[in-house]
């Protein structure tokens, strides 16, 4: 479970990194989503993997090692949230310079 | 009021006059000299009454916690010497107020004068205060911060605005240094402390960071205290207002850097390297300066020269590093305050009178102000040295000092030899001040006839020039005690003997100062023929311009070595900084990982085809993504979300179910966006010629594939590595046992958000705000023109199909495509907002929470607008994001306050269960308040972001208004929903 676990986060982020170096704002803004999955994934696996283990506890005093490590998962939480607003503001960064340049280049003009 | 606290408020009150001071009306002359003279007299006041705390080597202390832990404490120290100088800075200072009252003109904007003035005032006070050398340099950089703005106060003249700038790159320069030498004897003592510094004199002296930290320490000093080779900046810092000069160049800013010397004297001095440096620097200053300030034409230019040239004098003495030259030094650092001050005064009543400060243009002014002629002759013959004037007494013990045996022959005769010639230069320019200005015939080509300045103006000068007398005359009743208390301080209390009478008998110094006298008379009668032609700046140097080949310099520096690297290194293209930034990273990570990762065993343990098979297809949508997303880009985002329900299914897979619906709703939100975003870009057909790629671009291509794979591995390579390895003891075991005990709540992740971690979701929903206003902002200023893109295909292929037939109009075919989703979509809505109420509501327990549920209702929104359409919507529904947002934020805000104004700390949350009728047992938590903000906040940042982009298709054309009018259709019994 962890190996295809890890390479899948491998390769999300590998996809991720090589899309925000190409050229044109919509692969860079699907190469960040990408890497933003990625890594959301991998700050998620350093709690480790845990099956049927959400830690939603009952009303007694509970056993910690029984539950999934709510920490990364707090973590993660923000991340996702945080990650959507850049994919907005990206979004219309890119909108706007499209706008304002007629072009679709992360820098404004097409590279002779 | 004890001392320490009146040592606080004397550093304080500055300050905060000078605030003050910039507030006052611009014509409030008298009301801005009132207080500014009011102030120093109550520092000058505190001072005096200070005093016998500090005889007799007593120090005052006052520390203030700040950081202890670093050792960074605001430490307020007084001892002797800084008394003197305390002294000096407030005593000259309330002098200096009072002549600027009478000196600047009405038209000048005074609150800046005195707002800039007092700050400069507390930065002095505040440097030589300091307890602590770190302090110090703060203080000491204010001090060139406020001085650069004093000199450039005309900054409508390019002369202040150069010199002022010179100064401050000069001396903010040496700050620098000073302050890397400051983190060195910090290092070397182990404490910045000054008291344990000034004790540590052995190990600073015997550490082999000794000469850096001298050599830094002294740029420091010798560029504000205006040495050779860094004494250029000081003439042309003349440019400013004269009070200005007369308190910057007399008796505070460029003796800072004498008062550093003397500060670290008892720690740094009595080395080989400190006597050759300080010494020699000093020597060539004095010489150098004295010479130069000969033959200038200025009367500040003059002044400027010969203030070098005494500081000079000082430096030497330091220099020296036996006790006596530090008493000439500390007694000549107040000598020249006075005498300087009050010439610079003369000065400027002479430039205020006349119109002009040229020598060449002044004469025979004896006869129009014989008063002020009067009082500038004393103080020049005190800056010339003669005999019962205070100049003289420590020139005297200058030579004294020269004059001992030195092992060295070169020392033997260049030290005594030196300071002959450069006294014998200073009786020159001493004579030609005088002189030129004051004898001779009558002026002529004056704009105005002088005379004598309003008393009060002439009264700071009465004052500096009668001190220089008493103190001349009576040194050892007037000055004695002061001067002693100062030298304690420095010498500590093996300090010398030395005497501070007049007559000391027939010895080498009176030989010296006979010749110095007689020499430079006899002199200024050789020059006086060349000296009349008028000729601007000495003989031979003339040429070595310091400004030029500063200027020189600066701009070798900031332009073009600076454009230089620039076109070396720097790019304006985003995809090489990416690059460098990723291979940075990457190679970092490299760097820490390998031969530290440990042995990493493959398991596959657990293993389960269901999952493979689903990562599989994660894998396979992620690597088609990147390949599709430049020409096919709603095939990319398609793969994408695929990528994005694999990601998902992993949190539900592995016990995260907070995390998978939040990721499923901000997957829904965010393909919405980008959808709604593809309409702006510009069609991008795959060419032929594009396959064919230019070998650059390929090879660009396979590099950006070979980082990015490096990149995925090392992902891969850590995520698996940690994950097969033990948990550490952490903090998560904290959660778990408290999130019901002290949270209320038994779902844990909620709890952390909204409880135990929620000052952290407060700035996360505050950056949502904030991005959903930005987004907002930059649509409305900068959005895509509407003619820039084509209408769809689609959408045009529909118009020309309505405008055939007869019977439709142009947009009924959009209106009525996906008819039946979109009733079903409609009457989602309430189902919708439901499952929002639930999730919110269950948030604390189960899973759900104010996020989630507030994705969910602005999805609900969204679907209308799908279903309806933008107008229909906002025709029915007026949703207002900004107050969702506002309010929304306000409302945490108020939960986490209030817990405050309660007495708990902020964002303390609260909990209860009560028993409601039919319902049963309810948790109620004042962080479900808060969590309620959170919800809001979502709804509102969320459907303002879509809306906005949303707009953009309605906003465009108003031709297109015109095609598809708003028509409400006619309610039939057929179609019981309203529909467009």
């Amino acid at each position: 479970m962890e190996l295809i676990l890890a390479i899948g986060i491998g390769v999300l982020g590998g996809s991720g990194v090589y899309l925000m170096l190409r050229p044109r704002t919509f692969q860079v803004i699907i190469g960040l989503s990408l890497l933003s999955y990625a890594v959301n994934l991998f700050i998620f696996s350093m709690g480790r993997l845990t099956v049927d283990g959400a830690p939603v506890i009952g009303h007694d005093p509970v056993d910690p090692g029984l539950y999934a490590d709510p920490v990364p998962q707090a973590l993660v939480l923000t991340a996702i949230v945080i990650g959507f607003a850049m994919t907005a503001l990206f979004l219309v960064v890119l909108l706007a310079a499209r706008g304002l340049t007629g072009t679709d280049h992360v820098d404004g003009r097409e590279q002779p | 009021m004890t001392p320490p606290v009146l040592l606080t408020l004397v550093l304080l009150l500055p300050f905060v006059a000078s605030l003050l001071a910039a507030v006052l009306p611009s014509n409030a002359r008298n009301a801005e000299a009132w207080l500014a003279g009011s102030i120093a007299v109550t520092g000058f006041a505190a001072m005096m009454w200070l005093f016998p705390h500090i005889a007799n080597g007593g120090i005052v202390r006052q520390e203030i916690a700040w950081i202890p832990a670093l050792g960074l404490n605001l430490v307020l120290r007084l001892d002797g010497f800084s008394w003197l100088f305390g002294v000096l800075v407030t005593g000259v200072g309330f002098l200096v107020v009072l002549y600027a009252r009478y000196y600047m003109s009405p038209k000048d904007p005074v609150p800046r004068f005195f707002a800039f003035f007092l700050a400069f005032m507390g930065s002095m006070l505040g440097l030589v205060m300091s307890g602590n050398i770190i302090q110090l340099v703060v203080f000491w950089e204010l001090t060139s911060i406020t001085s650069f703005l004093l000199i450039g106060y005309w900054f409508h003249l390019a002369q202040a605005r150069d010199g002022a700038r010179m100064a401050l790159t000069v001396t903010g320069l040496g700050g620098l240094g000073l302050l890397v030498g400051m983190l060195i004897i910090g290092h070397i003592v182990g404490s910045y402390d000054l008291d344990v510094v000034l004790t540590s004199g052995d190990t600073i002296r015997e550490h082999a960071l000794y000469l850096p930290a001298l050599l830094l320490i002294l740029l420091g000093a010798l560029t504000k205290s205006a040495q050779f080779p860094f004494h250029f900046w000081l003439p042309h810092a003349m440019a400013a207002p004269t009070p200005v000069s007369a308190y910057l160049h007399s008796a505070t800013m460029v003796k800072a850097g004498v008062f550093l010397l003397v500060r670290f004297w008892p720690v740094m001095a009595g080395t080989d390297e400190w006597f050759w440096i300080v010494t020699f620097a000093g020597l060539a200053t004095l010489i150098f300066g004295a010479y130069a300030a000969i033959f200038q034409t200025d009367m500040k230019g003059l002044l400027a020269y010969s203030t070098i040239s005494h500081l000079g004098l000082i430096t030497t003495l330091l220099g020296m590093s036996s006790p006596l030259a530090t008493v000439a030094a500390i007694f000549h650092i107040a000598n020249h305050a006075t005498f300087k001050a009050s010439l610079f005064m003369a000065a400027g009543i002479i430039d205020h009178e006349t119109g002009t400060r040229d020598i060449r243009k002044l004469s025979g002014l004896f006869r129009f102000m014989p008063f002020t002629a009067t009082l500038a002759m004393v103080a020049s013959a005190a800056m010339a040295g003669v005999p019962l004037l205070n100049g003289f007494l420590s020139k005297e013990m200058f030579f004294a000092e020269t004059a001992e045996r030195d092992a060295n022959p070169f020392v033997n005769i260049a030290l005594p030899l030196g300071a002959t010639l450069g006294s014998m230069f200073a009786v020159v320019y001493s004579l030609r001040f005088v002189h030129g200005v004051f004898f001779g015939p009558r002026p002529h080509g004056l704009s105005k006839v002088p005379h004598e300045p309003p008393a009060l103006m002439r009264r700071p000068i009465e004052i500096l020039v009668l001190l220089c007398l008493i103190v001349g005359i009576i040194p050892g009743i007037t000055v004695g005690p002061y001067l002693a208390a100062a030298v304690v301080a420095v010498t500590g209390p093996d300090t010398p003997y030395y005497s501070l009478s007049v007559w000391h008998g027939f010895n080498y110094a009176l030989a010296m100062s006979i010749t110095a006298l007689v020499g430079g008379v006899l002199l200024y009668w050789a020059l006086h023929g060349y000296l009349a032609k008028g000729i601007e700046g000495p003989p031979i140097l003339r040429r070595l311009k310091g400004q030029r080949i500063f200027e020189r310099i600066m701009l070798i520096v900031t332009s073009k070595w600076a454009r230089r690297l620039e076109s070396r290194l720097g790019t304006r293209g985003l995809q090489p900084q990416l690059f460098l930034l990723f291979l940075f990273a990457v190679g970092t990570a490299a760097t820490v990982m390998i031969g530290r990762l440990g042995p990493i065993e493959l398991s596959f343990a657990g293993f389960d085809p269901a999952f493979a098979l689903l990562w599989s297809v994660g894998i396979v949508c992620a690597v088609a993504a990147a390949h599709q997303a430049k020409f096919h880009r709603l095939v990319a985002l398609v793969l994408l979300g695929g990528t994005g329900i694999v990601s998902c299914i992993t949190f539900v897979w592995f016990s995260a179910p907070d995390l998978a619906i939040t990721q499923l709703l901000v997957e829904i939100v965010t393909t919405v966006l980008i959808l709604l975003g593809l309409r702006w870009l510009p069609k991008r057909v795959e060419d032929l010629r594009d396959q064919v790629l230019v070998r650059r671009a390929r090879f660009r291509r396979y590099r950006d594939v070979a980082l990015a794979s490096a990149a995925g591995l090392g992902m891969g390579i850590a995520s698996y590595a940690v994950m097969t390895r033990g948990i550490p003891e952490g903090i998560s075991e904290f959660f778990l046992e408290n999130a019901y005990a002290l949270g209320g709540g038994t779902n844990v992740v909620n709890v952390m958000l909204v409880d135990f971690r929620a000052f952290d979701t407060l700035g996360e929903i505050t950056v949502l705000g904030i991005v959903a206003l930005t987004v907002f902002a930059v649509l409305r200023r900068f959005r895509p023109a509407s003619e820039s893109i084509p209408k769809p295909e689609q959408q045009r292929i529909q118009n020309a199909f309505d405008t055939r037939a007869p019977e439709r109009h142009p947009g009924d075919t959009v209106n009525e495509y996906l008819l039946i989703p979109a009733v079903i979509m409609q009457w989602m809505f309430p189902v919708i907002i439901v499952l929002a109420m639930y999730l919110f509501l269950r948030g604390h327990d189960q899973p759900g929470g104010g996020f989630a549920a507030g994705i969910v209702m602005s999805i609900g929104f969204i679907l209308q607008y799908m279903a309806g359409g933008t107008r229909w919507v906002e025709d029915r529904l007026r949703i207002l994001p900004l107050r969702w947002i506002g309010s929304g934020l306000l409302l945490a805000l108020v939960v986490g306050v209030a817990s405050q104004l309660l007495g708990y700390p902020f964002m303390t949350t609260a909990f209860q269960y009560a028993e409601l009728p039919y319902i049963g047992r309810v948790p109620l938590a004042s962080a479900l308040l808060f969590d309620l903000g959170v919800f809001s906040l979502v709804v509102g940042a969320t459907v303002l972001i879509l809306i906005a982009l949303a707009h953009q298709s309605v906003r465009s054309p108003k031709a297109g208004r015109r095609q598809a009018p708003i028509k409400e259709p006619e309610v039939s019994p057929d179609a019981p929903v309203e529909l467009r």
